[in-house]
């Protein structure tokens, strides 16, 4: 009797369990899953936003387009004696790259490949070639990006933990004050300060003139290839450091005070303390700081879509930005596809790596 | 307090204050700017940036730029638009979530466990990753309209509500603070003749103020304020656009920065007001996500 009316419930409770988890399961099955699942799978194909024609399986053509790489090695030019012919007595004659790149029937690997960079060796002169120069360039900007992001905001982000977790009088509106920007919208804080960028009039010209009593002559921070990317990067550091301050402060609030009282009685110093209990006890916040940061830094693009375009001459192309170009914009949904997932494999093996790294040391 | 040295002396102290107040200048100055700016004519507004008078109130000081930015684009549409999309989403992924991670903390159901490392495991997928085929997967699926049932969500609320719905994160906080309740609450109204439902919302919800404003202020934040490339992919008319991509309007290749300092005040302000109410509430959900990360 008890035993039947018990198994009566054990099953109502299983039924409405899954009633309650369905509508999250299915939506997230539906939103997330199935286009992560639909992205990988259109990544082999030649899928197009609109299309007449059936898409087509074309392997891991889609990959190759984008990272194919070559290194070509030109020897100069040398006259009949094996003499080094040189231009105007300056340096030495190399064939074009173009004689390797187009139709020619000795190289079919270098063929539609574009020069990305060269450099010389000796008396030779190499060049590399992408067959996607653009979305090299992209991704190289973007691995930059993150690589100086997330030393440089997660840094800053325990300065300032550290500062305001002081005991002051009025040390939360501090902490309020530099948690506000989190608040504010990428895309406000990019147009915002693409005037405080500006070559003429911009207010960041005008101080460092103020502040070096006119020696500073103004730039276009955005308009030139060497400063774009950083200009994009400060003001990305200045909106999001609140945001992990607040995440370490979170994780220094933990730290049990006895430890730092036992230090005080030991006679250690702030650095010793610092050293010895408040960073060892942060390891884990540590991780999850830098897998934020991470992540945000790879999906870079509102700032640039505000504030460059990918300009000036691509200095500022992002993966996700160039993601966006081709399957959107030119409504090529397989290369769009084929860039999310190598987007998706950087991200978890980057935070994968990141988690290794501070396992280890423990 | 961890580094608050013994016998503090008065100038340590005005050091660390000084300290405090230039980063605090830093990061509210360019905030302040933005508002004295919306006031001011374009020619003044230029000829100020070069001095210290960009961030004071002074000079012709008027609402013009307002008025300008309400007639160079439906400011008010946008606005609506946002208000609604984020009011929406924030209850419907609250609602959703909660009931999820009810079942998820309380409930003993086969494929629990697995269902939930699988929810967890959709955080480390970053949404700019599934955007391409979600907006090729959206542009096929069917919607029941007055005119029957069409093929394709762009351009409507629907496509900007409902795949936000379904959140890992929400899901991941409310399991968070279901687990640290008592259990003796639930024993008590399944003893008193309660059923699930009943004890979720009558027993559970009434109780979990902190974590629903938690959830709240983070998908708030999501919504209205980080919300960008999907919006800008799935409205190609300003009927549905939200507040930011509403901002194209204002960054093309000649830029009136009077209205657009206009602009940005009008849909910044109201957020930054909320949030100074709001600061602890809104400290304390960024800080949630991190501890137990």
């Amino acid at each position: 009797m008890t035993g039947s009316r018990q198994y009566r419930l054990a099953r109502r409770e299983r039924l409405a369990g899954w009633l309650m988890a369905a509508p999250a399961l299915l939506l997230i099955t539906v939103f997330l899953v199935t286009p992560f699942v639909l992205g990988l799978g259109l990544s082999f194909t030649n899928q197009r936003l609109v299309s007449p024609n059936p898409a087509a399986y074309v392997g891991l053509e889609n990959y190759r387009n984008l990272v194919g790489l070559g290194v070509l090695v030109l020897e100069p030019e040398r006259d009949g004696n094996g003499q080094l012919l040189l231009r105007d007595g300056k340096g030495p004659i190399y064939p074009s790259v173009r004689s390797f790149t187009r139709n020619n029937p000795d190289y079919p690997q270098y063929r539609g490949m574009r020069e990305f960079t060269s450099f010389s060796l000796g008396q030779d002169r190499i060049v590399i070639l992408a067959r996607d120069v653009v979305f090299l360039k992209a991704v190289l900007n973007t691995v930059l990006f993150v690589l100086v992001v997330a030393p440089l905001q997660g840094g800053l982000a325990l300065g300032l933990a550290l500062l305001v977790n002081q005991r002051l009088p009025g040390i939360n509106i501090f902490r309020a004050i530099y948690f506000m920007p989190v608040v504010l919208s990428i895309v406000v804080v990019a147009l915002l300060w693409r005037f405080i960028y500006a070559g003429e009039n911009g207010l960041l010209n005008a101080l460092l003139s103020f502040l070096t009593f006119g020696l500073f002559q103004p730039i276009d921070w955005l308009g030139r290839t060497d400063t774009a990317l950083w200009a994009i990067l400060v003001m990305s550091v200045w909106q999001g450091v609140g945001f992990h301050m607040v995440i370490w402060l979170s994780g220094l609030q933990t730290i049990p005070l006895s430890l730092y009282e036992a230090a005080d009685i030991e006679g250690a110093s702030n650095w010793q303390k610092f050293r010895f209990i408040t960073w060892p006890l942060l390891r884990n916040t540590a991780v999850l700081v830098l897998i934020v940061i991470t992540m945000h830094g790879f999906a870079l693009f509102a700032q640039i879509d505000v504030m460059t375009g990918g300009g000036p001459l691509d200095s500022t192309q992002s993966i996700v930005f160039q993601a966006v170009q081709r399957g959107y914009v030119r409504q090529d949904i397989a290369t769009g596809s084929a860039i999310s997932v190598i987007l998706f494999v950087m991200v978890l093996s980057i935070s994968l790596f990141q988690r290794y790294l501070t396992r280890e040391r423990r | 307090m961890a580094f608050a040295g013994k016998g503090r002396s008065v100038s340590a102290l005005i050091v660390r204050y000084g300290v405090l107040t230039v980063i605090a200048a830093i990061f509210i100055f360019p905030l302040v700017f933005m508002v004295v700016s919306s006031l001011k004519p374009d020619g003044q507004l230029l000829r100020d940036a070069s001095s210290i008078r960009a961030f004071l109130p002074i000079g012709e000081i008027s609402f013009d730029n307002y008025f300008a930015a309400f007639e160079r684009a439906p400011i008010g549409l946008f606005v609506f638009n946002s208000v609604t999309i984020t009011g929406l989403t924030v209850a419907a992924s609250i609602l959703v979530g909660s009931l999820a991670a009810f079942a998820f903390t309380y409930m003993d159901w086969s494929g629990r466990d697995f269902l939930f490392s699988m929810v967890l495991a959709t955080l480390i997928i970053p949404f700019e990753t599934i955007a391409i085929p979600l907006l090729l997967e959206v542009n096929n699926l069917p919607w029941i309209t007055s005119e029957g049932l069409v093929t394709g969500w762009l351009n409507s609320y629907h496509v900007q509500i409902i795949p936000w719905i379904g959140d890992g994160l929400t899901i991941f906080l409310f399991v968070q603070y279901f687990k640290d309740l008592p259990s003796e609450l639930i024993d008590a109204a399944k003893i008193d003749g309660a059923n699930w439902l009943q004890i979720y919302w009558l027993v559970i919800m009434p109780i979990s103020g902190p974590v629903i404003a938690t959830a709240a202020i983070l998908k708030f934040l999501i919504m209205y304020s980080q919300q960008y490339l999907w919006p800008l992919l799935v409205t190609q008319s300003e009927e549905y656009r939200p507040v930011m991509v509403g901002l194209q309007y204002f960054f093309q290749l000649n830029v009136a920065w009077g209205e657009v300092m206009a602009y940005l005040s009008i849909i910044t302000v109201p957020v930054l007001i909320f949030y100074l109410f709001l600061q602890r509430a809104f400290i304390a959900s960024i800080a949630s996500t991190g501890l137990k990360g």
